[in-house]
């Protein structure tokens, strides 16, 4: 699913965010990033979503080698391969729920109808079925980031990135939203989670520890990569 | 899972005019604010263009009814710069001109005043001029009575009068009749007729108009016409025109002034076009700065939305999709502008030539013009920021929330 190669990212400024990272990660998977700020796992993520190309090395994602894809096509790829969770789970306000969800699949080239049909169930699936005609300034923290996993699952994606999931919310909301990713990963989502938390890490089946742009630590290091 | 499968998906027109509305629904206020200046312009364009039209319709109508088939004679001035006269016989030989249908003719009284009653001091003769006049002139001219008769055969040779309707006012005479008179010399005439403005004819208005038997009789009139009013065939105006001045005074013909009312009428409009043109100016400047208006509004709203753009992108939007998004908000904010805009315009116009009494008249090339202009506008005023949207970096634009 994610296949990673000798990755550099540089900004402007000579400043280094991934000094030649490395990985691999097999369809299914639930996988946690986790390293303090500054160790270069936000610019992982981006680099993870397509969202940013690297400097240097290959990225694969899903099968297609990103360096290689024009902007449309790593557009398409991200409407129909990846999901995206934030931490500020970036809802439109003033739009009700079922409607920030149906948004989400604007870009997947569906109808209006299917739009929402999809929204509808991904919204049961998240356990708001009761809360679809509510708009997000009515909604609790843990609820809006529900809100945001089911927009970004509504379009089926073959990879889920979760970029600190749980960081706005309290421990019970976290706990909540932790679970349903496991339940995503469980019905086949590979899910990348990154976190400063060690503790999420560490309930999670395997963890990449990150430090200064590197790699230091990956539980599954028998994954040849 | 090949690479030649993914392709970015198409937003459909209503999705395109759906997702380019959010700007607009999410900060209305500043949407009709920024459509304002938009709307401002283009209703002014249209209220000028459909204003001047009414009044061009206006003046069609009149010219209609009244005819420019009316050409009239007056004496000009000799060549050593004395008032020529125009001889007893040029009515007659106008008259014999083929396509002439209708002749008429009146002469200056110039030694008649004319007062409401003797006791009025000589000095105050309120400008009214003392015609004698052919009975035929009222179907010559086109003018319409207001109260009263007209001339006749018979009222032609007593002391009656029929009264302009500038000269009647200032007579402080409202309607005709046998009580009441005026004085014209020295013989107090019966007004037998009030007429109406008489458009072709102003000189008619401030004018007292008598009998040409009772004017020689009892006014000392010399039987020389001063003015001679002409109709002919429509098509026959302008050979009519070039032989008329020869016709009525072959011995010095070049002391005849010939002139056509009705080119006087289309004339004083025609300049008041000429404003219209500069009216239009103001108004174009109005759009433009109303375009400046919407450009403003289009670059905050994409410093504004970074936020929104990075997750578009993250959703899988492409460049082109962010860019035609922000182009189709400008061009939505300068359409309900330009909507708004040909209403209120087509509103002004309507109670302006309705208090005018004219007819309503919008051209449809003004309300067209109109909306392609603010088209234009908006494409113009949306494209660099749509292009600056689109080329936002999609991790910028998420870390800018």
């Amino acid at each position: 699913m994610i296949a990673l190669r000798d990755v550099t990212k540089e900004y402007a400024g000579g400043v280094r965010a991934l000094a030649g990272v490395s990985l691999h990660v097999e369809p299914g998977e639930l996988v946690a990033i986790v390293g303090p700020s500054g160790s270069g796992k936000s610019t992982m993520l981006n680099v993870l979503g397509t969202l940013d190309r690297p400097t240097s090395g290959t990225v694969h994602i899903a099968g297609h080698d990103v360096g290689r894809l024009p902007d449309a096509k790593l557009s398409a790829l991200r409407a129909h391969q990846i999901g995206f969770v934030f931490q500020q789970f970036h809802l439109a306000q003033g739009t009700k729920a079922i409607d920030n969800v149906a948004d989400g699949l604007l870009y997947t080239g569906l109808g209006p109808g299917a739009r929402r049909r999809r929204a509808a169930q991904a919204l049961e699936r998240v356990g708001l079925g009761h809360r679809m005609g509510h708009e997000a300034h009515e909604l609790s923290g843990g609820e809006r980031q529900r809100v945001a996993i089911a927009r970004a699952v509504a379009g089926d994606p073959a990879l889920l990135l979760a970029d600190e999931p749980t960081g706005a919310l309290d421990s019970a909301s976290g706990d909540g939203v932790m679970a349903l990713l496991r339940g995503l990963h469980e019905a086949g989502t590979t899910v990348v989670i990154i976190t400063h938390d060690r503790e999420i890490a560490a309930s999670l089946p395997r963890q990449v520890r990150m430090r200064d742009g590197l790699i230091t630590d990956d539980s599954a290091a028998a994954v040849p990569s | 899972m090949t690479a030649a499968a993914l392709r970015p998906a198409r937003l459909g027109p209503r999705d395109v005019v759906r997702v380019g509305a959010v700007g607009l629904r999410t900060r209305p206020m500043r949407a009709f604010l920024s459509a304002l200046g938009i709307a401002i312009g283009i209703a002014a364009m249209v209220a000028v263009v459909g204003v001047s039209a009414s009044s061009r319709a206006d003046l069609d109508r009149a010219l209609a009814a009244l005819g420019t088939n009316l050409l009239t004679v007056a004496p000009g001035s000799t060549l050593t710069g004395e008032r020529a006269r125009l001889p007893v016989e040029s009515e007659a030989m106008v008259a014999r001109i083929a396509p002439v249908r209708e002749v008429s003719a009146v002469g200056l009284l110039e030694d008649a005043k004319v007062y409401r009653t003797s006791r009025i001091p000589e000095t105050d003769t309120n400008g009214i001029a003392a015609y004698a006049t052919r009975t035929d002139l009222r179907a010559a001219t086109g003018a319409a009575l207001r109260s009263g008769t007209w001339l006749n055969g018979a009222t032609a040779s007593f002391p009656a009068t029929v009264l302009g309707s500038t000269a009647a006012r200032r007579l402080g005479i409202g309607h005709a009749g046998p009580d009441v008179q005026v004085l014209i010399g020295r013989t107090l005439f019966t007004v037998v007729g009030v007429l109406d403005p008489a458009p072709l004819a102003p000189e008619l208005d401030s004018a007292a108009l008598v009998g040409w038997p009772v004017a020689q009789a009892r006014l000392g009139f010399d039987g020389h016409p001063t003015t001679i009013y002409t109709r002919s065939r429509d098509a026959s105006v302008e050979q009519v025109r070039e032989v008329l001045g020869a016709t009525a005074n072959p011995e010095a013909p070049n002391e005849v002034a010939v002139s056509r009312p009705s080119d006087a009428l289309a004339a004083r409009k025609a300049a008041g076009e000429a404003f219209t043109g500069l009216l239009l100016g103001l108004g174009a400047v109005a759009l433009l700065v109303g375009g400046v208006g919407v450009a403003n509004t289009m670059v905050i709203s994409v410093l504004e939305r970074r936020a929104e753009i990075g997750l578009r992108r993250s959703l899988g939007a492409t460049r082109s999709q962010i860019r035609t998004q922000f182009l189709a908000e400008s061009l939505l904010l300068s359409l309900l502008g330009g909507a708004g805009g040909a209403l209120l315009g087509t509103l002004v116009t309507a109670v302006y030539a309705l208090y005018q009494g004219w007819p309503v008249v919008i051209p449809a090339w003004a309300v067209a013009g109109g909306m392609a202009a603010t088209l234009v506008i908006g494409a113009v005023a949306g494209l660099y920021p749509a292009v600056r949207a689109s080329r936002l970096s999609p991790t910028e634009a998420l870390s800018a929330a």
